[in-house]
């Protein structure tokens, strides 16, 4: 359990103006951090503090202006199919059944028709959306379209999930049902995650460690080691004592409730 | 999908169409308007069976409908060909949108003598025609539907290591069709258009040769027979576009919940 599967080390990201004011962005500048094989990880900062980016550049969607990352010890370089993704929005593609939304890495990484049949037969189980495998996104709840999404996510089998406030769109209900069953299967595949989210009590429920960022220029500010159990049952965790002084904490270090200077 | 069309929608639909074609009958008399200039319905209907009968009318509709079709297929091929390109290629799109745009304003059918003078009489300058306006709207839709498209679609695409090949095939392709077929039924309607203009400027066959022919006769009756036989010719061609559309984008929400 001490492989580092995804590392950021002293990583920096500047962007152009959109502008052409010619000014430089600096959205984050050095970053270090690991996340450990099986480990749940949550990243929590102000809006614009560059979580997202951070995520880009795990996937290899977009580069660095300095430092590396590094999944399995491989210098990121491109995109790479040990990482998959999941954001806010799901993604699914509208011309193609739930199942073939499942099945569309398998496809693009060429798996037979077997093969893809036997994985999505897999997760849709999974993610309990079985029965609705021969239908069309549109017919789909938005909680039903998070769990393709995620089934989507979890069929090409990658080592790490980064999850971009996968739930941020959810009804207070359905999101609490949908925590339950990402961090169940999460654990009982003993994958490891990097997830962003806005959400507090959230990302203590869910992680074993929660990152705080700074205002832009992003930077790691603080490290809390989430010492309740039962990482896979955040319902349960959720009813723990230990959750309200966690979420004061980390309330104080963003500065929630506190009078804000406009963010530039 | 096809509850929309309740009992009593059709009823009103169909109601509509009785008073239409009463007013027509009966109207221009009660009105007192000469009947060369609006002549009732049934003697539209006899000017009709006259085309058929005198004036070798199904060989003019073949014509038509002939050159609606080669005009559409082409300018539309055309139009989505040109429309990926400037949509996936922003190079193309910066060097040719100001001529594609004056190309787009100019009005298409204003060459049609001159395409007659070229071609001669022809069906090539009425095909042209038709290319020409059906080209437009099938290429801006075609475009701006790729340029439009999330990229955050194309990301996830990327991120599964695709191929641009794989991206287009299987994102912008698919993801550009609502549009597309847009496009292709404004195109449909236009084709009707460029062609009976083209038939106009010159030449001796096709429906809208008959129009000139018999208005210039002073022939009213045969020439409302001859503009209901385009309209007709027109919505075969919309239809047939519909019917396709329906079959390709079978997996979009039926119209009827839209308002949800
Ligand atoms: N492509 C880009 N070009 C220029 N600036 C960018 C680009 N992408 C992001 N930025 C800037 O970088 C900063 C960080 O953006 P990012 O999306 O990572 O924030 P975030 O932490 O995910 O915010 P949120 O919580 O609102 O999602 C922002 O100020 C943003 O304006
Ligand atoms: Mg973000």
């Amino acid at each position: 359990m001490t492989d580092t599967r995804l590392e950021f080390r002293n990583v920096t990201k500047k962007f152009q103006d959109r502008l052409g004011s010619g000014r430089t962005i600096v959205a984050v500048e050095g970053v270090t951090l690991s996340v450990q094989d099986g480990e749940v990880v949550s990243l929590i900062g102000p809006s614009g503090c560059g979580k997202s980016t951070l995520l880009n550049m795990a996937s290899g969607l977009s580069e660095t202006s300095g430092g590396k990352v590094f999944v399995d010890d491989d210098e990121v370089v491109s995109v790479n199919e040990h990482v998959s993704f999941m954001l806010q929005k799901d993604l699914l593609l509208a011309w193609r059944t739930i199942r073939e939304n499942v099945e569309f890495g398998l496809e693009i990484h060429g798996l037979p028709r077997d093969e893809r049949r036997r994985r999505s037969d897999d997760w849709l189980a999974r993610c309990k959306i079985a029965d609705f495998a021969d239908h069309y996104p549109h017919q789909l709840s938005g909680g039903m379209r998070q769990r393709a999404a995620l089934a989507r996510t979890l069929a090409t089998d990658p080592h790490v999930l980064l999850l971009d406030e996968p739930f941020s769109a959810l009804d207070a209900q359905t999101k609490m049902i949908l925590q339950q069953d990402l961090a169940r299967t999460l654990s009982e595949a003993g994958k490891t995650a990097l997830f962003i989210t806005h959400d507090l009590v959230e990302a203590v429920a869910l992680s074993d460690r929660v990152l705080v960022m700074s205002q832009r220029p992003g930077k790691i500010i603080e490290e809390i080691i989430v010492d309740i159990p039962g990482r896979a049952d955040p319902m349960e965790r959720r009813k723990d004592p230990k959750i309200g002084p966690y979420v004061g904490q980390l309330m104080s270090l963003l500065h929630v409730g506190e009078a804000e200077l406009e963010p530039v | 999908m096809t509850s929309a069309f309740t009992p009593s929608r059709i009823a009103a639909s169909l109601g509509i169409l009785v008073v239409f074609l009463a007013g027509w009958e009966w109207g221009p008399g009660a009105l007192g308007i000469k009947t060369y200039l609006i002549p009732p319905l049934s003697s539209v209907a006899a000017g009709l069976m006259d085309l058929f009968r005198a004036d070798n009318l199904w060989f003019h509709i073949w014509v038509t409908t002939l050159e609606v079709v080669a005009g559409f297929v082409m300018g539309s091929l055309l139009g989505v060909i040109g429309g990926y390109a400037l949509g996936l290629s922003v190079t193309m799109e910066v060097v040719l949108s100001p001529y594609i745009l004056a190309l787009q304003i100019a009005p298409k059918v204003a060459f049609a003598p001159l395409f007659v003078l070229w071609f001669g009489f022809g069906l090539e300058p009425r095909i042209l025609i038709a290319v020409l306006i059906v080209f437009f709207p099938v290429l801006i839709n075609v475009m701006t539907a790729v340029r439009n498209i999330d990229p955050d679609l194309i990301n996830l695409a990327r991120s599964f290591k695709a191929s641009r090949m794989q991206v287009f095939w299987k994102i912008q392709a698919p993801a550009s069709m609502p549009p597309l077929f847009a496009g292709l039924r404004i195109g449909a309607t236009l084709a009707v258009i460029g062609v009976a203009v083209g038939e106009f400027a010159g030449g001796n066959s096709g429906v809208g040769y008959l129009i000139v022919l018999t208005a210039g006769a002073a022939e009213t009756p045969k020439v409302f027979a001859a503009i209901f036989v385009l309209t007709v010719i027109g919505m075969l061609a919309y239809w047939l576009v519909i019917l396709a559309e329906n079959r390709v984008l079978h997996y979009m929400p039926s119209r009827e919940h839209k308002g949800f």
